[in-house]
């Protein structure tokens, strides 16, 4: 039992660890020093507050991607739609945060939150009622979702909510009362500059509740049911149908919430194309964090660091730029999809 | 000559013991039966000379060589062949794809040789009188003929040693002799063959050979002429089994269960015609039949599984057609599925929570804030796996490292504990050992005497006899006739299963 719970944690290092190996190699096949590129990773990441800082911020979206993939894939779904349902919500907060203005933060900070993951939940919640209506695939329909998304945010940046004198492709900014804490403004000796905000705490929630509901309700009893067993479960009078839309909005609603730390939390407007892909980034989160909420974040903070360390890589090496980290992120998927292969290799050690 | 000599195997899983320093001998050219009660070991050492399980220690000698068997290809190239107790087939393919899958003949040029792997087939096929066709698709096929088909996919592959784990489990009596006949065919041609089973009769019918487990150990292995089926059920069980029940007066009360004119179509074809029947409390009604006649809609709309075309299900003199398969079992009606896999349990859930799977959102295993009780969930299934033995009765162990046997177990487990008024039980005994079965049918008999009305759905014509009070015999989606328990005749019910009258 202690070695099953051991193997959980065993398997994704590995992974990580033999990414970093063939990224090593990689690293010296253009030229450069493998040891002073993880090195430069590492002081800036996490060997300053603000580093740590920087990482945790990073981390934050990530987390949230990263759980509504896996809180999908617990119910045998795919969502490849983080990304829409990210822009839809951010897009649905700003609007709201602006025309709430002059009200209370009590009233708007909660408004806006509710607003954030259910605009993210039915972006998610579409794809799930076309595949209990009508068996459509969540793959195809989510990827859809995702491109009317991009068109309609794009529109209603570009047109109607459009901040007046500025080429910048943003909306009005919130109210002060739409606005979350910055973690400075809550402990004294963090540096004034670093965007890291509240949306982190919240994202910290999130995971807790996700572990809450998947494994100490009803509710998520039934949907982790349906992820392992159709049939099973339609003998037991649970709905495939019905969880399956939950489990859609749901994952959705956590993609949505991307807009209180990135909105509400840091830049206070919507910014055209502001999230990089971390909805996409989210799949391989999920996917080293074996879709448990304590993996999502183990794994978020990893990449969070890399993002962080990617900054500093065109500054001190020739030869190398930031997307490195996109390669060593592609390295690190494939190692964790085909952890069969290490399975192998494990188990041979213990025989030997 | 001993085609197969496993020497000193002992094999461990986390908390369990799965064999313990088994010697099996198993002579060249006969038939050899391994039995043992559900969780004695016996599809885990089978594994282990298939090569799907390494042993933790021990030998295996094949054909007086020492053999280092690692996976299912090893025990493949050595002549070993193994239809597992659910098919490993694609059933959309034809019988021909199914087979040369993972060695398709390809000609120099790259095209796949169909043709002669279908001429193979045939061959095969009639030297051992198999009767497939290679061309059939396999969801066209019964689930005799299927297994017929994973052992022509072991022949094709040449091996010498078959090993069959529970193969007649699935099928019906008579389909029992023409499977007997295949093996003796196959005996004589000079193939071995291993056989599971919990069947005695079966045992003294076809075995050469039998070796007993019990508790991951052997406790014996004999020649069949020296066995009789109490001494092979005393050494199983430890103790002396009663083959007979004892079944006391019930008068049936009111009527629980009334079903009128119901007809179903599935894929365009018509499954269930005008069925009507009554159940009444403290009856045990029987539905005999040869599988895919019927019953299986049957049980499905009665627990709400599948939509009527036409048609009324009365329950208490309440109109439950069509209801859904939570409404139905809110009324306390409880179902065992025919197929334990595919309806019975999660696998990767654990014993705890599978034996509230169903009941899971109410009290007193949820609570009204939607939050799971967990202590009352794990005395729940302290309490069930204690009380119908399931081995090991750890909560927490995932029910998909249980034995076949022990999952059953399980599930009756569940269904008989919540205080049902109706019983839905189809193929309740399927793969659970006398000692087990002599329980369970205790319990049915148990909760008839408590005035709960049981349908029992059954391919076991013995099953069916012992426990029923009137039986229906099902027939292309009809009710084919109806005897009472006095004059059920073993041969006349056989007769009407296949459509005479
Ligand atoms: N993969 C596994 N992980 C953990 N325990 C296992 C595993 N496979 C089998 N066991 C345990 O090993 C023991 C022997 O199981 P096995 O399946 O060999 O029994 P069996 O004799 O075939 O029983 P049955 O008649 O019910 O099929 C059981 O206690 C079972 O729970
Ligand atoms: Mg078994």
């Amino acid at each position: 039992m202690v070695l099953k719970k051991l193997e959980v944690l065993i398997l994704p290092l590995v992974s990580v660890f033999a990414a970093g190996l063939v990224g090593a190699i990689l690293i010296f096949a253009v030229g450069e020093n493998p040891l002073a590129v993880y090195w430069i990773f590492f002081k800036s990441s996490i060997f300053s507050i603000n580093g740590i800082g920087y990482t945790l911020f990073y981390a934050t979206p990530l987390i949230f991607t990263g759980l509504s993939v896996a809180f999908g894939f617990r119910c045998g779904l795919f969502n490849i739609g983080a990304e829409g349902q990210l822009y839809i919500a951010a897009m649905a907060v700003a609007i709201t945060g602006i025309w709430m203005d002059g009200w209370s933060a009590w009233v708007v900070i909660p408004v806006c939150f509710v607003v954030s993951f259910v605009g993210g939940g039915i972006w998610g919640g579409i794809p799930g009622l076309l595949k209990a209506k009508f068996g459509g695939h969540e793959v195809i329909n989510t990827i859809m979702m995702n491109m009317i998304a991009f068109a309609l945010v794009n529109y209603l940046v570009v047109g109607p909510f459009h901040r007046k004198g500025t080429q910048i492709l943003e909306t009005e900014f919130i109210p002060e009362a739409a606005r979350i804490p910055r973690i400075h403004e809550l402990i004294p000796f963090i540096p004034k500059t670093l965007p890291l905000n509240m949306g982190f705490a919240i994202a910290l929630l999130a995971c807790l509740a996700t572990y809450l509901i998947l494994w100490k309700t009803r509710w998520g009893y039934e949907i982790r049911a349906v992820g392992i067993s159709n049939s099973v479960s339609t003998y037991a009078g649970i709905s495939v149908n019905k969880n399956m839309v939950l489990a859609m909005f749901i994952a959705g609603g956590f993609a949505g919430m991307v807009a209180i730390s990135e909105v509400m939390g840091y830049r206070y407007t919507f910014h055209d194309s502001f999230s990089g892909g971390v909805g996409f980034i989210g799949i391989a989160v999920a996917l080293l964090g074996r879709n448990h909420p304590v993996g999502v974040i183990l794994a978020a903070l990893l990449f969070g660091a890399l993002i962080r360390g990617s900054l500093f890589l065109d500054l001190n090496f020739d030869n190398l730029s930031k997307d490195l980290v996109m390669v060593l992120q592609g390295i690190i998927v494939l190692f964790v999809a085909t952890d069969k292969l290490f399975k192998k290799i494990l188990s041979v050690f213990r025989i030997g | 000559m001993f085609a197969v000599r496993l020497k000193q195997i002992t094999k461990r899983f986390a908390q369990t013991l799965a064999n313990d320093a088994v010697d099996i001998n198993i002579r060249q050219e006969t038939i050899h039966a391994i039995i043992g009660e559900n969780g004695a070991g016996k599809t885990t050492i089978m594994e282990i000379l298939y090569g799907f399980y390494q042993a933790d220690a021990g030998e295996i000698e094949l054909f007086g060589e020492k053999k280092e068997i690692a996976n299912p290809q090893d025990a493949i190239d050595n002549g070993i062949g193994m239809v597992h107790q659910h098919f490993m087939l694609i059933p959309p393919m034809t019988v021909t794809e199914n087979i040369i899958l993972g060695l398709e003949p390809i000609s120099r040029s790259g095209i796949l040789q169909l043709v002669q792997a279908e001429e193979r087939i045939r061959t095969l096929s009639d030297e051992y009188g198999l009767e497939i066709d290679p061309q059939a698709k396999v969801e066209d096929l019964s689930v005799g003929l299927q297994q017929r088909v994973e052992i022509l996919k072991a022949l094709y592959r040449d091996a010498e040693i078959l090993i069959l784990d529970e193969p007649t489990a699935v099928l019906t009596p008579l389909e029992v002799k023409e499977f007997f006949q295949i093996l003796r065919r196959l005996k004589s041609q000079g193939k071995t063959i291993v056989i599971i089973t919990h069947k005695l009769e079966e045992v003294l019918e076809i075995s050469d050979d039998v070796t007993v487990m019990r508790n991951g150990k052997k406790v014996g292995e004999l020649p069949t002429k020296d066995a009789s089926a109490n001494i092979l059920a005393n050494m199983m069980v430890g103790r002396e089994v009663l083959f007979s029940l004892s079944k006391n007066d019930v008068t049936p009360g009111n009527t629980t269960l009334k079903v009128e004119n119901l007809s179903v179509t599935v894929n365009d074809k018509p499954r269930l015609k005008n069925v009507s029947f009554e159940l009444k409390e403290g009856e045990i009604l029987g539905i005999a039949g040869v599988e895919g006649n019927g019953q299986t809609e049957l049980v499905e709309i009665l627990t709400g599984l599948l939509k009527l075309d036409t048609g009324t299900v009365w329950y208490l003199g309440e109109d439950i057609t069509n209801l859904s398969a939570r409404k139905i079992r809110e009324k306390r009606i409880a179902h065992i599925p025919a197929d334990r896999k595919a309806h019975g349990f999660l696998s990767t859930y654990t014993n705890a929570e599978n034996q509230i799977l169903g009941f899971h959102y109410r009290e007193p295993f949820c609570r009204p804030n939607g939050f799971l009780n967990f202590p009352n969930i794990r005395e729940n299934a302290k309490n069930l796996l204690k009380k119908f033995d399931v081995r090991p009765p750890l909560p927490d162990l995932q029910t998909g490292t249980l034995s076949g046997g022990n999952q059953q177990k399980l599930i009756v487990a569940r269904e008989f504990s919540r205080h049902p008024r109706l019983l839905i039980i189809a193929q309740p005994t399927r793969g659970i050992d006398i000692g087990a079965i002599e329980f369970i049918h205790q319990q049915i008999l148990d909760l008839r005497t408590e005035k709960v009305a049981v349908l029992l759905i059954s391919a076991e014509l013995e099953e069916i006899r012992s426990l029923s009070d009137r039986t229906l015999v099902m027939f292309e989606g009809e009710i084919a006739g109806e005897v009472s328990a006095a004059t059920f005749d073993m041969e006349k019910v056989g007769m009407m299963m296949t459509g005479h009258r």
